[in-house]
């Protein structure tokens, strides 16, 4: 527990986080960047687990573990969507979402 | 001391996540984002969450973004600039990310949290018993159902990334 530090500061932080996640999602027209956007929304999430955890259930390690099980999830996405980059620029030479429509319909 | 540190990390976070949403460049953005995940390690080391901070570190900082900094050398001109979106959408996302994070603000400090008084320490040997025990708080079935997640996205990987197998005619 950070001493003068309470559980609803660190909700604030990670809160924050989620939604300039969200705005970035929204705004980028790109997939590299739309993939930053959804690292930040699911470390705001690991957040949130962590100090639920520390501060409301110390007695568990739910939240910890947890945590770690995001984070390996977050790893894996990232490793198949940099493969699917690389593979999407291959074939259509751009990786903005407009020029993305090889599935429509 | 450890207050003002931690509203020190917290400003980091935000601003460092702010920039990297809204530069025009891709690696600025890509180092913004690493600089966000350094502050948020950086939280977990004040909260004693000493093998999680490490694991932040080493997957996060060292495995993501080398993995996002190397399909933008593939991809981009370092000196590309991003073509933005229309001003009237960046507005409209802004207004509901605005109101969704007022509404969340809002209910979260309605909420009397009872914290708890014993301050409580998890070590390495914690989790790792809790990640390989088959008892009641056990997490030995999603530990598994990980590995073998890893296992698939692996194989995915490599079909994905490999492509159409190029035919003997091709002069390329």
């Amino acid at each position: 527990m950070i001493p003068g530090v309470h559980l609803t500061d660190i909700l604030t932080v990670s809160t924050i986080l989620f939604f300039i996640g969200v705005y970035g999602f929204l705004t980028r027209r790109n997939v590299i960047s739309m993939l930053i956007s959804i690292e930040l929304i699911l470390n705001a999430a690991v957040v949130n687990f962590a100090a639920i955890n520390l501060y409301l259930y110390p007695e568990w390690m739910q939240g910890t573990v947890l945590s770690l099980f995001i984070i390996a999830v977050a790893a894996a996405e990232t490793a198949l969507v940099i493969a699917i980059v690389v593979n999407l620029y291959r074939l259509l030479n751009s990786v903005e979402v407009e020029d993305l429509e090889t599935m429509k319909h | 001391m450890e207050r003002y540190l931690f509203y020190f990390f917290a400003l980091l976070i935000i601003a460092s996540a702010l920039a990297a949403v809204t530069s025009r460049k891709m690696l600025r953005s890509v180092i913004y984002l690493l600089f966000t995940l350094i502050s948020i390690a950086a939280v977990y080391f004040m909260m004693d969450y000493n093998f999680l901070g490490a694991v932040q570190l080493t997957v996060y900082a060292g495995g993501i973004v080398v993995l996002i900094i190397f399909s933008v050398f593939l991809i981009h001109h370092i000196e590309l600039e991003l073509s933005m979106a229309k001003a009237s959408r960046k507005i409209w996302a802004a207004l509901f990310s605005a109101l969704g994070a007022a509404g969340v603000l809002a209910v979260l400090y309605q909420q009397p949290f009872t914290e708890a008084t014993t301050p409580a320490t998890v070590s390495t040997a914690q989790i790792g018993d809790a990640l390989l025990s088959t008892g009641t708080n056990g997490f030995i079935l999603p530990f598994e159902v990980i590995s073998v997640l890893l296992l698939a996205t692996m194989i995915g990987g490599i079909i994905v990334a490999k492509g159409r197998p190029t035919s003997k005619t091709d002069a390329s």
